[in-house]
């Protein structure tokens, strides 16, 4: 392939018609001359009359007091002609400005792509290969703290932009190693509604759902390094779903928004599914505004239902299989403090979360052997409460406090020493940290919690973590 | 029963929802002085809601429910650009489930685009703190932005409002001939102010300056957004110096200490600035700003 370089082009374009070419720029050039003396010989007269009339309204001034209040006049009306050349010049520097500025290219239209890096450092006690929560059906996800030491951590690689005129697309993706293998997951893969009427909004894909406070916040916005144990216990560690989700926010000037989902269920405390439809449903309703310029405030209650049909996990060796009914609610308050509405210097939040459980079924003791199969029923409950103090720019303190209760357990004709894990017990966890934050994108966090999940033995944990975003880093939500 | 109960009000919402709103166009501030502008333009053809105060940083406005409440039930959003709202506004905007005020839609005007920004960086870096990749936002500190913003603004209250045009434009003829008077006012009572050399906390007058002719020798903070150290403050009284300022100037939301530890080492006065509509008593609508900051301005150099 030959390629032509324009100028050479041109060149050759200008050899083959040099008079064409010249006579064209010839009368281009003299018109422009033209307009532009006719520009410069207006302004010159513009700039002329004005100084004319500075120097009439001096002269004025100067000769006597009874002229000085017309003079005046003269002198703001000038001032007023200069504002305005001055105002309309740089409207058409702005102008130009904005011709220069416009992007070009392909790569205009990228999404915008964020990353959060994320790795942590622990000191445990006990083995957390061991960890498990005491009095809970095992919910099969991440919920135990990294291994011991130095630990990668979740990075989290996140693309979202407008597709178009009525659509938004997201996309988070967590990429991590397991036993040295890279893993990735997809967090979040959906498209939202820009233009629906009616304060109305349609996400489908997979989210994180809307129920709670917590649920829909990522890792890195999180106040503490893991996540309270009640998500833990009830959602390991998250409600995430595959399905669509519709949002209605009341024109009202308290806030209340109402939202329902379905999906498919397929995670805790779901289960994998074989069916047509949908396998999970939630509804929610929140509820917010002020007290005064400095505290805001927000309430919501949720509800999930799903219907498990074969729910498996481990419990001393032996899988078991939960089918039945499962439905959890959750109440969820979270009030903030700034001086005057300014969170800058000093800032205080306080939020907690209380979750109750009812599940009715069968539950199949060991699966692959025996088989015993009897009704069951389960209502644990459970919550956590925090507070957070920035007590200085940057610096933060928080204690959180968190408490499970497997509450009433009737296993039916079902031997209670078969399945130790679902034996009466009530988990209780107690933190505290301080994070240092240099900027907006960066945060450095120590957090040492006394963790009693496991039954009897306590594992004091020391943790140390940093969170970093590099590249467009999207508002946070309330 | 409990979506039943959810079902029952939300159709009692709905009913709410149906009925016929005030007359009044509802518009939604991001921050003050384009709250005030509206209302100077607008008059009672306006609801206007501000979303922040003057006393809160704009840079650190969290995406309250409130906030989201009333972005759902307003028709025009103003909001200044240059991405100083971009740490709260897209979020509500996007919870907000208001077609009509997503950026592009006419109900979304940004005061930056009316006027032309200064110190636009040449590089984008984290590194250099928290720049604005647009230029600087603060463009409200000069008031001839204000004019330019207010011509594009009624456009847009207009194609908005059409029904209103005629009280609109009556509005923005009365504030430009107010606003034209003043400034031949300021910028004679500001001739003093010409080429006094300056200290700022943070990067918020560039504007102010650019207008009264102020010398900038620079800022406080080391970098956009960060907290200076003892040691970069001692720095700066070093170069106060050898060449000296004359104030020390600050945003009345600003936190004080390291304004006034230099200004109590340096001999140099502090000038508090409302900044904005409300940032003090005397700052009670634009004029009020206006009026007050060049009168502490002047009264600090005597």
């Amino acid at each position: 392939m030959t390629f032509v370089r324009p100028g050479v082009l041109c060149a050759a374009l200008a050899a083959a018609f040099p008079a064409a070419a010249s006579a064209a720029t010839d009368a281009d050039l003299k018109q422009l001359r033209e307009q532009l003396r006719e520009l410069r010989q207006s302004y010159e007269q513009r700039i002329q009359a004005l100084e004319q009339r500075l120097a009439e309204t001096e002269q004025q001034a100067s000769r006597a007091a009874a002229t000085a209040a017309e003079a005046g006049t003269t002198a703001s009306a000038v001032a007023r002609s200069v504002v305005q050349v001055e105002s309309r010049a740089a409207e058409a520097q702005a102008a130009a400005d904005s011709v220069a500025r416009r992007p070009t290219g392909e790569s205009a239209f990228n999404p915008a792509v964020s990353l959060i890096l994320d790795s942590k450092f622990t000191r445990l006690q006990r083995d957390p290969s061991s960890y498990r929560i005491d009095g809970f059906m095992p919910s099969g996800g991440e919920v135990g703290p990294p291994r011991k030491g130095f630990s990668l951590g979740e990075s989290e690689l996140a693309f979202s932009a407008n597709v178009d005129h009525l659509f938004r697309g997201n996309a988070r993706f967590s990429l991590a190693e397991d036993d040295g293998q890279g893993t990735v997951e997809v967090e979040e893969v959906n498209v939202e509604t820009l233009a629906m009427p009616a304060g109305l909004k349609l996400k489908a894909g997979r989210f994180l759902s809307g129920v709670g406070y917590l649920n829909q916040q990522h890792p890195h916005e999180w106040d503490f390094t893991d996540a309270p144990l009640a998500y833990k216990a009830f959602f390991g560690p998250r409600l995430q779903n595959d399905g669509l989700q519709l949002r209605w926010v009341a024109p009202t000037e308290l806030f209340m928004e109402f939202g329902a989902e379905v999906a498919s269920g397929e995670r805790f405390p779901g289960a994998e599914r074989k069916a047509n439809g949908a396998g999970l449903w939630t509804a929610f309703a929140h509820a917010g505004g002020d007290i005064g310029d400095s505290s805001a405030w927000r309430v919501g209650l949720s509800h999930v239902h799903s219907n498990p049909r074969e729910r498996s996990f481990e419990d001393n060796g032996v899988t078991n299989a939960f089918s039945g009914r499962s439905q959890t609610w959750i109440a969820d308050f979270v009030y903030k403090w700034a001086p005057n509405g300014n969170s800058s210097v000093t800032n205080f939040k306080l939020q907690g979360e209380y979750f109750q459980r009812r599940e009715t079924g069968e539950l199949t003791y060991d699966t692959d052997g025996a088989a015993a199969l009897s009704a069951v029923r389960f209502r644990p409950s459970g919550g956590y409460l925090q507070a957070i103090y920035q007590f200085m720019p940057q610096w933060r303190v928080g204690v959180r406090g968190d408490w499970l209760r497997s509450g009433t357990t009737d296993l039916g004709t079902l031997n209670a020493g078969d399945l130790p894990i679902l034996a009466g017990y009530d988990p209780r966890r107690q933190s505290a940290m301080v994070d240092w934050s240099p900027s907006e994108f960066s945060r450095l966090r120590l957090q040492v919690a006394r963790d009693q999940s496991r039954n009897g033995e306590a594992d004091n944990q020391v943790w140390l973590q940093y969170i970093m975003s590099l590249g467009a880093h999207g508002a946070h939500k309330f | 029963m409990f979506s039943k109960a959810i079902l029952r009000l939300a159709v009692v919402l709905m009913v709410i929802a149906a009925m016929p709103a005030s007359a009044a166009l509802n518009v939604f501030a991001t921050v003050p002085e384009w709250a005030a502008l509206a209302r100077e333009i607008g008059g009672d053809k306006v609801n206007v809601f501000a979303a922040t105060n003057a006393l809160q940083d704009p840079h650190r406005i969290e995406a309250k429910p409130s906030l989201i409440a009333r972005a759902r039930s307003t028709q025009l959003v103003i909001a200044t650009g240059a991405e100083l709202e971009v740490g709260w506004l897209p979020v509500v905007l996007r919870e907000a489930g208001n077609a009509s005020i997503q950026p592009g839609q006419a109900g979304y005007f940004e005061a930056a685009s009316a006027v032309r920004l200064l110190e636009v960086p040449a590089r984008l870096d984290r590194a250099d703190g928290d720049v604005h990749p647009g230029g600087n936002p603060h463009i409200q500190t000069d008031p001839r932005n204000l004019l330019k913003v207010a011509d594009a603004l009624t456009v847009r209250l207009t194609q908005l409002d059409p029904a209103n045009a005629a009280a609109y434009k009556a509005g923005l003829a009365r504030f430009s001939e107010r606003w034209k008077a003043a400034l031949v006012r300021w910028e004679q009572a500001a001739v003093p102010l010409r080429g006094v050399p300056v200290w700022v906390q943070h990067r918020s007058f560039p504007y102010l300056a650019d207008w009264l002719g102020l010398k900038e020798l620079g800022a406080l903070e080391p970098k956009p957004g960060v907290e200076p150290s003892s040691a970069h403050l001692a720095g700066i009284l070093e170069r106060q110096k050898a060449t000296p300022a004359r104030l020390i100037l600050r945003a009345a939301y600003a936190r004080p200490t390291a304004s006034e530890w230099l200004g109590e080492r340096a001999h140099v006065p502090v000038v508090v600035l409302p900044f904005t509509v409300g940032g003090d008593a005397e700052a009670g609508d634009l004029f009020g700003l206006f009026d007050d900051t060049l009168r502490r301005l002047l009264a600090a150099l005597k």
